[in-house]
Order: structure tokens, then sequence, then C-alpha cells
């Protein structure tokens, strides 16, 4: 009766991406959250504020993702009354990677925290799935990050500009989107700088069409008329 | 005579009876299964504020054990949730999740927020790993505004503006995702609602009988029960149903209990 396997655990196919460019950190992810073969969430926000300077991208089982940042950042508000100051873009990291060694048998969730602080500027640190700590220039992961290793050994440069890190990372997306079917949707984007944070959302029809893809007509957007982003 | 002794009864389970069960699987009786609402759930956003609907229909295996259950359960005033997944942990869930939202009101003396529902909810079934197989879309209306949210039994969550679950939350999004708009009115959200149900119970074996809504805006909320029964039953014998076999009452006595107690004022207890 039962092709969907609602007791599947809900996990998040995805593709995220942290990057660091010279002023702050560009994180990107796509949308979609997986139960099975049957797409629960099409328009899911994988990137998580911790605190007003640090957020993180989620990936893996949907709910022990959100319940390590849930964690994180009532440790991180404690944190931030106890120091007097905003908390590090390291401290933050430090404490997910701590739940996430300390739980690594109960635990499925490969996340990337990226922020800027007065310390250090922009930061980005991955924590995949044992609990390893690692600060990158940039980091991939999710299951559509296979097909974007080579892709960033090319593309990647130090010292990028905010619109070519940005595009960056939206071409990214895209482009895992096409190929990995666990990950779809839209394209978020999250900037983090010294002036604050800017999220963006860039829906199918605004991001570029790769080799074998059709241009869409007569899709629901152009029947039912372009809706407004949902405000969530 | 035989001298037995009086010993008081010790607490725990009794496993006596779990030989004679094995004994009974050997020869080939299966247990009976647990009772699953199959389901089709749903929730909307519309313009004052949320729309809640499901189907009536309980499954145990392949047997309908319940031809119209309720699925809309009571979390707040102001709060509803629909439950797919084992009834007994939806209601045991709910019911546990309302009374804790009953005392935080006390403590508080504000209305409930449905964010409060939604954390107590996702905290107890990602305790129990998914082994509490409950999905849940929670509905409601506080101070914040209206929120619909949806809860598997891993304990994740979204936030949507529509949202289907359960067995039928396939042929119901299909409705959804080609019907939905922003802002609907009452009228047009209780017909989507409606429409949605239909498929599930029409087109997926797990959700059957009747659809019940619940509306639910700022300061009101209408639970409407069955408010569509588009399965009656064809064949109804017209004579009616008699029991024959009456128990016979061969004494009635009445005792007014409030006789029987004394109220006394008195001071507290003193040692």
């Amino acid at each position: 009766m039962d092709q969907v396997d609602f007791n599947a655990p809900h996990s998040m196919g995805t593709t995220i991406i942290g990057v660091t460019y010279n002023g702050g950190v560009v994180l990107g992810a796509d949308s979609r959250t997986s139960t099975g073969v049957y797409v629960a969430n099409r328009a899911s926000d994988k990137i998580t504020k911790l605190t007003d300077n640090v957020y993180v991208c989620r990936s893996g089982s949907a709910a022990d993702s959100q319940v390590v940042s849930d964690y994180v950042r009532y440790f991180l508000h404690q944190h931030t009354i106890q120091l007097g100051q905003p908390a590090t873009v390291k401290v933050a990291a430090n404490l997910v990677r701590l739940l996430a060694y300390n739980n690594k048998n109960n635990l499925q969730t490969g996340l990337i925290v990226g922020g800027w602080d007065k310390y250090e500027g922009g930061q980005i640190y991955g924590v995949p799935l044992g609990g390893t700590i690692v600060q990158q220039p940039f980091a991939i992961g999710g299951s559509g990050s296979s097909y974007l290793y080579g892709f960033f050994d090319q593309a990647w440069k130090e010292g990028m500009t905010q619109e070519e890190a940005e595009e960056l990372v939206k071409k990214a997306v895209s482009l895992a989107i096409a190929r990995d079917g666990a990950s779809g949707g839209v394209v978020r984007t999250v900037i983090i700088n010294s002036e604050g944070v800017t999220r963006n959302f860039y829906p199918g029809d605004q991001l570029p069409i790769w080799h074998d893809e059709l241009e869409s007509h007569n899709s629901l957007l152009d029947i039912l008329g372009a809706p407004e982003p949902m405000n969530i | 005579m035989t001298k037995s002794l009086d010993v008081p009864p010790k607490g725990g389970f009794s496993f006596d009876l779990c030989r004679r069960n094995d004994m009974l699987e050997k020869k080939g009786l299966k247990a009976p299964t647990y009772l699953k609402t199959g389901t089709t759930i749903v929730g909307l956003v519309f313009k004052d504020g949320i729309i809640l609907g499901a189907d009536t229909r309980a499954t145990e295996g392949p047997i309908v054990a319940d031809k119209n259950c309720e699925k809309i359960h009571y979390m707040a005033p102001n709060i509803y949730c629909c439950g797919a997944g084992t009834a007994a942990d939806t209601e045991a869930v709910t019911d546990m999740v309302s009374s804790q939202l009953q005392l935080h009101r006390y403590h508080t003396g504000r209305e409930s927020r449905v964010v409060t529902a939604l954390t107590l909810l996702k905290r107890h079934l990602f305790n129990y790993q998914g082994h509490v197989s409950a999905a849940l879309v929670l509905g409601g209306v506080d101070i914040t505004g209206p929120h619909l949210h949806t809860i598997y039994p891993h304990g994740s969550t979204d936030t949507l503006p529509f949202a289907t679950m359960g067995s039928g939350s396939l042929a119901a999004m299909s409705v959804f995702e080609s019907k939905y708009q922003e802002n609907l009115t009452r009228e047009q959200g209780v017909k989507l609602v409606v429409e949605a149900i239909c498929a599930g119970i029409f087109n997926d074996l797990g959700s059957g009988s009747n659809v019940d809504v619940c509306v639910i805006t700022k300061g009101n909320k209408e639970y409407l029960r069955n408010h569509l029964t588009p399965n009656p039953r064809t064949f109804v014998n017209p004579k009616g149903f008699t029991f024959s076999k009456k128990t016979e009452v061969l004494s009635t006595k009445i005792i007014p209990l409030k006789e029987k107690v004394e109220v006394i004022e008195g001071d507290a207890m003193e040692e």
C-alpha cells in the first residue's frame, strides 16, 4: 500500500556550501528535504541562525541537525550573556563540534559553521559526520557536494569580492541540484560580514541552465503567476 | 480447607500469561497488530488564520477498526493538532503536551503559543528516536500570528504555508500544489481542504469515511466534526437494531453522596 515510507527518517539530501571572501563569508544551500523518495519539504531553510553573526548550514538527518543547532543556539546565548560581547565563530563551531563528537554514535549530521567576528573576520568551519572540526577557506557538504569537488578545484580563488563569492555559491548549488537527485528546490544564500547579514533567495527561473536542461515553459510559475517568496 | 498465605500483591508486570502467548503463537495464532491511522491529514494558512483537515478512518492492518475516529486533537483553545501514524502514540503525545501547555498557561498567565507546543512535541519525539510513531500537523493562531508546522516521528519539524501528512499525503499534496494560493478566504480555504482530504479518502486505501475540518482564527475556533460525509452506509436494515437480551434490573438503590460527606471548616493540620 505504501511506496512512501513515512517512518523513514527525514533526511536532507542536500547541497551545502560555505565560502570566505575578502570581508566575510557566503553560505549557500538547496531547499529539498526528503523522506525516502518523497520530497517532504521543497522549500526548507537549511541555513539556520545561531547568533546574529554566526549561521550554520545543516545536512544529513533533519531531526539531528535541528536538535544540535537548537542546543548550540541556547549555549551561545548563555555564552554571549556571560562574555558580554558577541560570540566568536570559533566558539560557535567548537560547540557544534563538541556535540557532534561526543554523540557521534547517535547523530547523523554534517554541518558547516560560518560567520564573521571582529577578531578573525570571516571564517568557515566544517564539522562533518565524525565530529572533526576543520577550518577551511571554503567548505562543501551534503550528498550533492560530491559533484562539486572538481568544480571548486577549478573555480575557487583567494580574495574574491562579495559579488564573485555569491555568484560562485549560486552557480555551485545549481550545478549540484542539476546532478544530485536528493538536492533541489530553490537556492538560498546568506552573506555575513562586518555590516550584518543579508539573506537571498533564488527560485528555479533565476538559476543558470546547464547542459541538457531545457528552459521551462507552461510551468506552475507561469500559470499561477510568479508568487512572492513565502516569509516563513 | 487448604491453608493459603495472604500474600500482598507484588508490584510490577505479571509474566504469567507470557508462556501461554508463546504457545499460542507457535500454534499459529497471530497477535493483533496495533491500530494505525492510515490517514490523510492536511493544514493550510489562509487570510485570517489556519484551517486543519483530516479523514476519519482508523485501520488495524487491512481492517477498518474505526469508521469515524477523531484525528484533530485539542492542544489549547487556540491550537489544534492533526495526527497520523500509530493511533495510541498520536493520542498520547498530544494529550501529554496539551496538559503541559495548560500547566504552562497557569504558570505564565498567557495564551499558549504554537512554537511552545512545537518544541514540546519535537523534544519528546526526538528523545524517543522515532519509536513514538506520530507524524503531526500542528496549527494555531497566537499573539504572534498564524502558524502551521509539520512534525515527523524522528523529531524534525518544518514550517510551511500548506502541509499534508499520512499515507494519503501525496494525493492531498497534489491538490494543494495545483490550487493553493496565499490569502485565501475562509470559504475558499475550507473548500480546498475538503478537496484535498477527499483526494486522500478516495484514492488512498488507508484513508476513508468522513472529512473533519477545524478553522482557527484570532480569538476564535470552529471544530467542524464530520463537515462532509461522502461515504454513507449503502444498505441499512429498515428494521433497525434490537438488542434482545436485556440485563434484568432486580433492584435499584440510589445513595446521594452529599449527605455522606461532612465538610468541616478547620485549621491547617498541626503535628
